[in-house]
């Protein structure tokens, strides 16, 4: 697989993985998979959310240690072992997701951290720092005033940031993991420029996103994985996106929009004119039985915080919330679940869920009423509650008391799920379901969605997925910056003109 | 898993195994070495020094189940048994009837409740860290129970009260039957309400218990307001017990309380542990102090065999979890 590539690198790769196999707990995570880099190269890795994407890149900066027989190669020499410290030795630097910045300390600070973290202790010295910080961002071209926190700077600055900080590293290899899911299209414009300024001064920049319109257009190879096995690596030239996605997925999908004609349903929840400062304003519509309402934007657009504040737990400073013709004031979000509203987090870790506890308490616990008796909780009700719930929705369990951690994601989000529905809504709010579900189990969860639609359930469905969003909405809102930039009917636009719009 | 480990966690749950041999292990062994050790006098003597420290427990368990810890249940038993001795001296002392020891009980309570109610609110509202606002509290109740009593005993209280103390009915000691009774009591609250099962839900996640509708403010404040009161009825068995009030007396069970929590299985970060364990854990305390002291031994020792102990359920528990496969 040692093809030169276009970039002109030399036939020999810089970092190359083979036999790489991690097990967590039972699950294979990555199977026999190999992995390789040019010189110079821009090369995409894609993959599902769970195809192993991220265990890979834990394996290469030494985070994980894979399974015997993995072979790893950098620059001609055969490493037996890697740690985190070796690979910043060798020049390899992750810009994780999150960026793993200090938002409290300067932009100098931020840049040169890795060269004040020496094993000796010293005094600091901030002019060094400042020059240091200085000459990185120039390699960049950026200008950004090295003396201000980091804090004052919007995500795209903190990510040239996270950026400099690895060229002070020495980086040889940089991976950046999904660093375009929070940009807008200018933005994404200019790291790509950035990148391109990298790899022609010889770094590697490997671009792990399941984004792919950007990031296809200036890398020259890509490798897919598929539940922790590698499908193949191609070159870019001649792939279509949908013909990647195939790849990732395995199969082909039903594009099927699934939009249908609810506007002679009674309204069940009205807004109006509502507005949050600096979080959003001025968002108006009308929800109605039996709906689903798409709502995208970027993160950042002030969806989540929509979501909570019809969720009763946070206070719109105007406008006004009708349920059912009756104008509604939350004052926690007690009232919004006796109302009838429901709020599937989008973060199951630690606040859709409870992971430590047990699937049967998990599902109780916003519907603890229903399963009273003369005041005390019922043992004989909550199971046959649960088991109900367990049924209609398919969950796959072992025994009720198992803690809910023990699910795999898609499971888990059914649980939750049912949990909400034991509440009896009228309305319920899904903010970004299928984070950390599989492929396979999405499918299932968009059915069980669309069901309970069907069955006359009026539904808000938030994601920044925006084919998410396109497929199973009825209407879709397009939130930007706190405000509604446009509504949409899949029925009468295409993916190509909403996506268009979202990442203008 | 086995068909007798299988039929054990049916019938008592996992989390008893550990306390149940552990009190096994403690008659054996006391049996063996002293012939006075299993008689009707050392299980007298065990039923009338638990109460103290039991009631205490469940003052100490609740709050750790949400994750936080009350430190001035000692202090909080002080004041609430000051209060029930100011009621009774300012109806007679010694001549006070019984209707001034329920109005002085109820106080008792009150204060409890109040010392509860006071830290739960800050808990609650600041979310300040419980060891933090507890050990305030307890040096506040600490420096006013001094400074009421000038750091003396307070004593000279009817006759009536003693057989709360010592007493027994049909056999049964009376600290005994309170002690059953708060148990059973903590039992069903934390197993059967709402309340208990917010707790628990609370303990382990707090911010998706709130996301759940649970009102984890109120819950809170309640849970320390029952530990308070808890810890005034401990105050009042005090009070019975050695016919006087000193502040500062029970100070040594604090600690004690906790190392029960967790001999019986509950977790020190919150959200898992039941009553029932911690009940056996009590006993075996109890029964290892009674035997060693027949066997001649310092009650100084007693101390530190607690824990020696406590250090060898962990590593046990440790042991038990690691070669067992995926217990908790």
């Amino acid at each position: 697989m040692s093809i030169a590539t276009d970039t002109g690198a030399s036939a020999r790769p810089i970092l190359s993985l083979r036999g790489i196999s991690m097990t967590f707990g039972g699950v294979r995570a990555l199977k026999n998979v190999s992995f390789e880099v040019m010189p110079g190269e821009v090369h995409c890795l894609a993959g599902e959310n769970g195809s192993g994407k991220s265990t890979l890149i834990k394996v290469v900066s030494g985070v994980y240690t894979p399974a015997p027989g993995a072979e790893i190669v950098f620059d001609g020499e055969t490493l037996t072992r890697m740690t985190p410290v070796m690979a910043q030795e060798k020049g390899i630097q992750i810009i994780w997701q999150d960026l793993a910045l200090f938002p409290e300390m300067s932009v100098a600070e931020n840049i040169a951290f890795q060269s004040l973290s020496g094993p000796r202790m010293r005094l600091v010295d901030y002019s060094a720092i400042r020059r240091i910080a200085r000459n990185a961002l120039s390699r960049l071209g950026v200008m950004l005033d090295v003396e201000r926190p980091l804090k004052d700077f919007a995500i795209a600055q903190r990510q040239i940031v996270a950026i400099a900080r690895a060229l002070v590293g020495e980086a040889r290899v940089v991976f950046m993991d999904e660093p375009t899911a929070s940009l807008t299209q200018s933005e994404t414009d200019h790291l790509l420029a950035i990148v391109r300024t990298l790899s022609a001064s010889g770094v590697a920049v490997v671009l792990v996103s399941h984004r792919l319109a950007e990031v296809l257009a200036i890398s020259s190879r890509i490798t897919v994985l598929r539940d922790g096995a590698l499908v193949g690596v191609y070159p870019v030239a001649g792939m279509t996106q949908s013909g990647i996605t195939e790849l990732m997925t395995g199969r082909s999908f039903d594009e099927r929009v699934r939009a249908r004609e609810v506007t002679k349903n009674p309204v069940v929840l009205s807004v109006a004119h509502l507005s949050r400062p600096r979080e959003f304003e001025d968002i108006s519509f009308d929800l109605r039985r039996g709906e689903t309402l798409g709502v995208t934007g970027l993160l950042g657009a002030g969806r989540t915080e929509l979501a909570l504040t019809l969720f009763g737990m946070r206070k719109p400073s105007a406008g006004s919330i009708t349920l059912e013709g009756r104008p509604v004031r939350f004052s926690s979000n007690r009232d919004a679940i006796a109302a009838g509203i429901a709020y599937l987090s989008e973060d199951r870790l630690s606040l859709g869920l409870n992971q430590p506890q047990s699937i049967a308490d998990n599902l109780v616990m916003a519907s603890l009423d229903r399963i009273l008796k003369r005041g005390l909780i019922a043992s004989d009700r909550k199971r046959s509650l649960v088991a109900r719930w367990i049924a209609d929705l398919g969950i796959r369990i072992g025994l009720q008391e198992d803690a809910i951690s023990t699910l795999s994601g898609g499971n888990q989000q059914r649980v939750a799920i049912a949990k909400w529905l034991a509440t009896d809504p009228k309305v319920l709010i899904l903010d970004a379901p299928t984070v950390g579900v599989d492929v396979g189990a999405r499918a299932g969860i968009f059915e069980i969605v669309a069901r309970l639609a069907e069955a006359g359930l009026a539904i808000i469905r938030i994601s920044d997925e925006v084919p998410e969003v396109y497929l199973n909405a009825d209407r879709i809102i397009h939130m930007k910056k706190g405000r509604i930039a446009g509504w949409h009917d899949p029925r009468a636009t295409t993916l190509k003109a909403l996506e268009a719009a979202v990442y203008a | 898993m086995t068909g007798f480990a299988r039929r054990f966690n049916a019938i008592f749950g996992a989390d008893m195994a550990g306390p149940l041999t552990a009190l096994t292990a403690v008659l054996v062994i006391m049996g063996l070495a002293s012939p006075h050790f299993l008689t009707a006098a050392t299980f007298g003597s065990v039923a009338f020094q638990l109460p103290e420290l039991g009631v205490l427990t469940l003052a100490m368990l609740v709050p750790i189940l949400t994750g936080g810890l009350n430190l001035a249940i000692t202090f909080t038993a002080n004041i609430a048994g000051l209060t029930l001795a100011w009621t009774l001296q300012t109806h007679g002392g010694a001549d006070a009837g019984p209707g001034a020891f329920l109005i002085g009980s109820c106080l008792a309570l009150i204060v409890g409740a109040l010392s509860g109610l006071v830290m739960g609110l800050v808990i609650a509202f600041t979310r300040a860290h419980p060891i933090l606002v507890s050990l305030s509290m307890m040096i506040f109740l600490r420096g006013l129970g001094e400074f009421l009593t000038r750091g003396g005993d307070i004593s000279g209280f009817p006759a009536f009260i003693a057989p709360i103390g010592h007493g027994s009915v049909l056999g049964i000691p009376v600290p005994l039957l309170i002690l059953v009774a708060c148990v059973i009591a903590s039992h069903v609250l934390l197993s059967r309400t709402r309340l208990g099962f917010s707790t628990y839900m609370i303990g382990s996640n707090i911010e998706s218990a709130r996301y759940s509708g649970i009102n984890t403010r109120k819950v809170l404040v309640l849970v320390y307001m029952l530990s308070g009161i808890m810890a005034a009825v401990a105050g009042i068995i005090m009070l019975a017990r050695f016919n006087s009030v000193r502040v500062g007396h029970g100070e040594s069970y604090l600690l004690i309380t906790v190392l029960a929590c967790f001999l019986g299985g509950i977790n020190p970060f919150g959200g898992f542990g039941r009553v029932l364990p911690v009940f056996v854990a009590l006993v075996v305390l109890q029964l290892l102090s009674s035997g060693l002291n027949l066997l001649g031994a310092n009650q100084h020792l007693t101390t530190a065999v607690w824990g020696i102990l406590l250090i060898i359920v962990m590593v046990m528990r440790w042991a038990s979890s690691t070669f067992t496969g995926k217990t908790k």
